[in-house]
């Protein structure tokens, strides 16, 4: 064991097909959550920056689900979503991706200046309009950098579904463990942070595309 | 008194903020710092307390360069009041005013004691003692930053554009009553603002800055306005100086004419005989009720029957030529009531009057009240 | 959920070394020890960066490409670099797991004070150190505390993986149970390790405010 290199490339090249099997089937189990949370995030966070008394209960709730164990999570659904199925491991994630999300939301539309809203009252947006032309357009840094806390913990945390069965890349540490063989582990680790950190990328540069304002201040 | 010497900050760089500043803030006075933005009159405070560091030159205080002081030091003997107060959130008013006390090391009962004597000097009611700066509104919050910066009792104060965060009402009576404390304290202050008017209410002189940190003029608000030193100082002076220096003059020596009153209850057959074309009515003590002409005296009754034309008043004693030609303007009589501190009618200040004093000012000879 | 009654109210799991007691106590020297270690870390490296502003960059990407690290891999890793004699092998990760949520938070709080605060701070004549702890972090407080929250529930959260390499702690119940399909084991052991989690939540919330003065909470009202 003490002779035993950290990666043997040859079991890589060999084993390669198997890993990217395991890459995409991971990228979806990370990302579908946080988008569908996104998607739930929107609305409700809307609701909870226009009426103030549904907020703090909302992330009370939110605050509760965040703190449950993903394992503890993965392991009472068993008997509803089924042993080693994706749908085990996505629902607690699109939740965990709320909790993050949620509160960015809320926090971006309170983020918007009185006076800002208050002009485009006065030159007669509707409310509609306003949001999606004057209140979303400003609120987009403090929700994308939720949506970048939410992906890369989502990324992260897929790999504990390997305990129940279906974790992505996390197979390859169960994998490594039960062979004692450092190179699927290193591979896993190697990977998830790669995959995490190319999210997190993607998310910055969307965050210079959509807020070009942001960028002309700071080079001004 | 405070030394600028040559004092210059020139940045990193290349930026040039303060450039060779030299003069002196007397002990006693407040001295004001004016100009537009970019002059350097924020740099200029700050370097009294070594917020920032000059790069040239020095700057005394009562004649020991403020770099050899260690700078905390030398702040806590220095008050300083910036525009938004800067209160510390997680402590109540009473502590925010005690900071400086506390930290010099005094015992927490006479750190209390004193700010709680500080509140009330500044004008605060003491029930704000125990709370927090956000239940308070932004006037009240400014109070609270002079008083903190007052608490130590430090023979200068440093306020940075202190008032320009508020609305003008409540900028107007936070002025007044830095003035009134002001002439209780007698503290050696050095004020910044961008507001002319505000630099010629409250400054004993006044430095007007240029962008790039020149001195363009240091003189009191009156010669300012009289003899601006250049058309920068000029236009930023802006308009109506002639006006505005008026302030500066006192209406005591208008003189006043006081035959030209009758009460409210006189018989109109009484004053039929008159040659003068108006007259005051005043009631039983002897405070205006407005303005009568005598062409529009009734055939009977008293002047109370009348409806009576509109009046201006000034407070002899107290109050400028700039006043006096005010309430000339706001009757149809064309002359100004003069009355005590209580409102009570001393005299009359008809248009000849006031056009010879204005005379008198036009020829620079007016008296002129520091 | 009769399965789970069973489980709390059988007598062999409340005693002996594979009881209810024996595990919650590993599970919080896990827990604790590694919280208390990221604390050491991280508090005076985020008072540090935010306070001088030097760093702030290295600071947040390390913390972003920590939060990425999988701590299944990596105490799985680490068991078999250095064996399991210790708890040093489940320390690592989670500790790993701690120091980005309390760095970040730190620095953030510390960074976003009103710089107004800070001028008068210094201007007042309050040195370095004196703007840090009287000024600086008793209005930060509110972040600082949700940063220690938010690494204390991921960590008694996570904790749970240790009992995979054969490690103590709630996880045991988890892990045993799914080996041998006791099914009631398993969900007792996730209901437990959810209300430990609730209750370090509501800890913390008890203890910020206590902690964090009514001035920066805004939490009284104008009477």
């Amino acid at each position: 064991m003490a002779e035993e290199p950290l990666v043997r490339w040859d079991w890589i090249g060999r084993n390669w097909p198997n890993i990217q099997g395991l890459l995409v089937d991971h990228v979806v189990m990370a990302l579908v959550p946080v988008v569908i949370g996104l998607l739930i995030a929107l609305p409700l966070g809307l609701a909870g920056a226009r009426w103030r008394w549904l907020y703090q209960p909302t992330v009370g709730v939110m605050n509760v689900i965040y703190s449950l164990p993903s394992l503890a999570v993965f392991i009472v659904l068993i008997p509803i979503t089924g042993l080693a199925t994706r749908e085990t491991v996505m629902v607690p994630l699109t939740f965990y991706a709320m909790a993050v999300l949620i509160p960015a939301v809320v926090d971006g539309l309170t983020s918007v200046p009185d006076h800002v809203r208050q002009s485009a009252v006065a030159m007669g947006f509707t409310p509609l309009r306003r949001l999606l032309r004057v209140e979303l357009p400003i609120a987009v840094p403090v929700v994308l950098a939720g949506l970048r806390v939410a992906a890369v913990s989502s990324i992260s945390l897929v790999s504990v579904g390997a305990l129940v069965g279906r974790g992505g890349l996390g197979y390859l540490f169960i994998d490594g463990w039960q062979r004692q063989f450092y190179t699927p582990i290193v591979v896993g680790i190697v990977l998830t942070v790669a995959l995490a950190a190319a999210a997190d990328l993607l998310l910055v540069l969307a965050q210079r595309l959509l807020t070009p304002w942001s960028r002309a201040r700071r080079t001004a | 008194m405070i030394t600028f010497n040559g004092v210059t900050k020139r940045y990193a760089d290349g930026t040039v903020a303060v450039d060779n500043l030299s003069l002196e803030v007397p002990t006693g006075e407040i001295t004001v710092f004016v100009g537009p933005s970019g002059c350097g009159k924020t740099t200029s405070l700050r370097m009294i307390n070594r917020m920032i560091d000059a790069t040239g030159g020095q700057i005394l205080l009562d004649g020991v360069d403020v770099k050899t002081i260690d700078p905390p030091t030398l702040r806590r003997g220095i008050g300083y009041v910036i525009q938004q107060a800067g209160l510390f959130p997680h402590r109540k008013i009473v502590d925010n005013v005690a900071t400086v006390p506390y930290l010099l090391g005094w015992d927490k009962k006479k750190a209390r004691a004193r700010a709680m004597e500080l509140l009330e000097r500044v004008g605060l009611d003491l029930k704000m003692a125990d709370r927090y700066p956000f239940q308070l509104s932004g006037g009240q919050q400014q109070r609270v930053g002079v008083a903190r910066a007052l608490a130590a009792d430090p023979p200068v104060l440093l306020m940075d554009e202190p008032f320009s965060a508020v609305d003008p009402i409540v900028r107007a009576s936070l002025q007044e009553e830095l003035l009134r404390l002001q002439s209780e304290l007698n503290k050696t202050i050095v004020f910044v603002t961008h507001d002319i008017d505000e630099a010629v209410k409250l400054g004993d002189r006044v430095a007007v800055l240029r962008v790039g940190g020149k001195l363009a003029q240091l003189a009191d608000p009156a010669t300012l306005l009289t003899r601006p030193a250049d058309d920068f100082v000029r236009e930023f002076l802006g308009r109506d100086r002639g006006i505005r220096r008026l302030s500066f003059v006192s209406g005591d020596g208008l003189r006043l004419r006081t035959d030209l009153t009758v009460p409210a209850s006189a018989e109109v057959s009484s004053l039929r005989g008159t040659t003068e074309p108006w007259l005051v009515v005043v009631d039983e003590d002897n405070c205006p009720l407005g303005w009568i002409a005598s062409k529009d005296l009734p055939e009977s009754g008293t002047p109370a029957d009348v409806e009576l034309a509109p009046y201006g008043t000034f407070v002899k004693g107290r109050d400028s030529l700039r006043a006096a030609l005010d309430a000339t303007l706001l009757s149809p009589s064309g002359s100004a009531i003069a009355v005590d501190e209580s409102g009570r009618v001393v005299g009359v200040a008809v248009r000849e009057a006031l056009d010879e004093e204005l005379a008198l000012v036009a020829g620079g000879v007016g008296g002129v009240d520091g | 959920m009769n399965w789970v009654i069973d489980f709390f109210t059988n007598p062999d799991n409340w005693s002996g070394p594979d009881g209810i007691p024996t595990r919650l106590l590993e599970h919080l020297e896990f827990s604790g020890i590694s919280l208390l270690l990221a604390m050491l870390i991280a508090l005076p490296l985020g008072l540090w960066i935010g306070h001088t502003g030097k760093g702030a960059l290295f600071a947040i990407l390390s913390a972003n490409a920590a939060r990425a690290l999988p701590t299944l891999g990596l105490l799985v890793l680490i068991v078999l670099l250095m064996g399991v004699g210790t708890i040093v092998p489940v320390l690592i990760p989670l500790v790993a797991l701690a120091v980005p949520p309390i760095l970040v938070n730190t620095y953030e709080g510390i960074r976003n004070v009103d710089p107004d605060l800070r001028d008068a701070a210094y201007g007042m004549g309050l040195r370095g150190g004196q703007v840090l702890g009287r000024v600086l972090v008793p209005t930060a407080l509110p972040l600082i505390m949700l940063g220690l929250r938010v690494a204390a529930i991921q960590v008694v959260s996570t904790a749970t993986v240790a009992a995979y390499v054969g490690l103590g702690g709630l996880g045991r119940f988890i892990v045993d149970g799914l080996a041998t399909k006791d099914f009631p084991s398993t969900i007792g052991g996730a209901v437990l390790v959810a209300l430990l989690a609730l209750i370090v939540q509501l800890g913390f919330g008890l203890v910020q405010r206590f902690l964090v003065s009514p001035g920066v909470s805004q939490r009284l009202t104008i009477r």
